[in-house]
């Protein structure tokens, strides 16, 4: 039995592919239309999906949208309805979204897909993304936690999974959303919202919390974890431009000049700070109920909040939870694979068979691809015909101080590049961090890089219990460094002593967990810089071609794509 | 999205979907906007799709 999920239309469109409840493909969109943040109906992904399965759409038992378009529309008319004349211009914009594509959905997978009406289904938004977390975890049973921004009318929920049942609880409901109060700090300090959530929790170590008392005034967090908004200081449900109001300026004086984003200004760094005390307060008191309230020992945890790893840190120390799993595609583009997951196990009962034990489920090129591209291109490269000679070269480069783009087997599911499109380098040379920000990455000069640390070493260079292991796997825990290993390791280590660290396993990773253990022989050192395989504002390469484009137009030193390395000449 | 008169028959078929939804929920207020809603949308499509566009166009 071959199920589709898909997600498209908000945040990150994604498709994925299930063959008898066992995991097949997942991608998002925008690896393969190169817009990153792509929303729009995942054609390429799908049609990926489908290869990879080695089927044809007439041969998928159902397609199932991760949540239920008319639901939405009705939140969206009477949300905006409540509040005219202000959201005309917003009613106006969205109406014209919705009449021309949102609404139509199953007309455009019918379409698009030539199956029949009954065979394309609807998941709830929350569902999806409790499905995406539970079917997925390793556990028989545990609490369920979901956070996001809004799907249809929940912007929160909790619940328990036990074998194939799953079951949502508890609801928090638009427009009280800890995601919209996030997003409405991250647009108030100069990002982008949906995708400087981030920057958000990197600059905010740098700041005291010392607005948290103003912030407790515009939202109220209680202890069954539920959360009020005084919607006088927000924008967002009634606005298509701002999401705080005058009054919020009021409180919290100008925005943030976008134009200055990389710069680290104190005050509003306190700002970051005093936002992710708030939300990580809120987060950990919602994780605290859904363990309470279900009476389960282990966690569950997905939706674009469940991204956020520092707060995930804080929940594995300030809970019961004996196991926190969160899954890598936290965001929307995972609720096309919770949707999936749901089908099969929520509705047709199916008993469960499949662990996400790793993220790598993307496409791949072949070694004769790789080959046939430089060859074609006329770029001059070495090939290694032994694995050992190659990763003896790549740490010599990684050792010599030189930054290597690394391409190797399917692409990773999620936003986190976890070893396989990925840009590496030494993690002991204290001028990396800015190196690598600067002239490969083109950000914002104070956000921190991940180590990818072997997972025997993790426990010596972290302070890592046994019960964060599974959220560290997929770079989703920020746990401090050891304090005597921050020297040792100074490109990683965040200014306040902590790192979003990945624990790279053997059985999960083979080859570049081979690439860290030799640059460990060869320096004493079992972690490397682990930064994703893009430039600022483009989505993660995915094929050999797009790796080269990238290694061309930033400063790294060298690409090593299958047994292939291209090095830069200097002055070339 | 094809055009012609499966596309139509698929448009109908959700817009009778959606009704049918604002019926069992008791969302009966919700008809006659949604109704007018969708003659614009159509008329949206039709705009984007036809040569009568430039006439729609001069009607709003």
């Amino acid at each position: 039995m071959h199920i589709l999920g898909l997600s498209c239309f908000y945040h990150d469109a994604a498709a994925v592919i299930l063959r008898d409840g066992l995991l097949v493909a997942a991608a998002e969109e925008e690896r393969f239309s190169r817009k990153k943040h792509d929303n729009r109906y995942p054609t390429h992904a799908i049609r990926f999906c489908l290869q990879q399965a080695g089927i044809a759409a007439s041969d998928l038992e159902y397609v199932v949208f991760y949540e239920k378009p008319f639901v939405k529309f009705e939140r969206i008319v009477k949300s905006t309805l409540q509040t005219v004349p202000r959201s005309l211009r917003l009613f106006r914009e969205a109406m014209g979204s919705w009449l021309v594509d949102k609404l139509w959905i199953q007309e455009l997978i019918r379409q698009d897909l030539g199956l029949p009406g009954d065979r394309i289904l609807f998941a709830d938004h929350h569902q999806s993304h409790a499905a995406s977390a539970f079917y997925c975890s390793p556990f028989d049973e545990a609490a369920v936690l979901t956070l996001d921004g809004v799907g249809e009318w929940s912007c929160g929920t909790i619940g328990w999974g036990r074998g194939s049942a799953l079951h949502l609880s508890h609801e928090i409901r638009f427009p009280h959303s800890l995601g919209l109060l996030y997003s409405t700090f991250t647009a108030f300090l100069g990002f982008e919202v949906n995708e400087g959530e981030y920057k958000v929790m990197g600059m905010a170590p740098y700041g005291t919390p010392r607005y948290v008392d103003k912030i407790r005034r515009i939202v109220r967090i209680y202890d069954d974890g539920s959360l009020w908004l005084d919607l006088r200081y927000f924008a967002f449900h009634r606005s298509s431009e701002r999401s705080f109001s005058r009054k919020f300026l009021d409180l919290f004086g100008p925005p943030r000049d976008p134009s200055r984003a990389d710069q680290l200004d104190p005050a509003y760094c306190d700002v970051a700070a005093s936002i992710q005390e708030v939300a990580e307060t809120a987060i950990v008191t919602m994780a605290r109920q859904a363990l309470q309230s279900s009476g389960m020992e282990r966690l569950c945890y997905a939706g674009g909040v469940a991204l956020n790893s520092v707060a995930n840190w804080r929940i594995l120390q300030e809970t019961p939870a004996k196991a926190l799993f969160v899954q890598p595609a936290a965001g929307d583009s995972g609720g096309a694979l919770g949707a999936a997951l749901y089908v099969y196990h929520g509705l047709l009962n199916r008993p469960r068979r499949f662990v996400m034990e790793h993220a790598y489920w993307g496409a791949e090129a072949s070694e004769g691809q790789i080959v046939g591209f430089l060859q074609q291109s006329g770029i001059p490269f070495e090939r290694f015909e032994r694995q050992d000679a190659l990763l003896d070269r790549a740490v010599e480069l990684l050792k010599d101080g030189r930054v290597v783009g690394w391409l190797q087997g399917r692409f990773e599911w999620g936003p986190r590049a976890l070893g396989n499109r990925s840009i590496l380098a030494d993690p002991r040379n204290p001028q990396m961090k800015e190196i690598v920000n600067r002239k490969i990455k083109f950000r914002e000069p104070f956000r921190p890089f991940a180590p990818s640390v072997l997972a025997e070493a993790g426990s010596r260079y972290f302070e890592l219990p046994e019960r964060s292991r599974l959220a560290a796997r997929f770079m989703l825990v920020v746990p401090p460094i050891r304090p005597e290993r921050h020297a040792e390791i100074p490109a990683v280590t965040h200014v306040d002593g902590t790192g979003r660290l990945q624990l790279v396993e053997e059985s999960v990773n083979p080859l570049y967990t081979a690439l860290i253990r030799r640059f460990e022989q060869a320096t004493g050192v079992p972690v490397l810089l682990n930064t994703s395989f893009n430039l600022k504002g483009e989505p993660i390469v995915n094929t050999p071609q797009e790796a080269h484009a990238t290694f061309q137009r930033s400063e790294m030193d060298a690409l090593v794509m299958g047994p292939c390395l291209v090095e830069k000449r200097i002055g070339a | 999205m094809p055009r012609g008169w499966d596309g139509v028959r698929g448009r109908l078929s959700v817009a009778g979907s959606l009704f049918r939804f604002l019926w069992m929920y008791r969302l009966w207020w919700m008809i006659p906007l949604v109704s007018v809603l969708l003659v614009f949308g159509a008329l949206l499509l039709v705009a984007q799709q036809s040569a009568i566009a430039p006439f729609i166009y001069t009607l709003f």
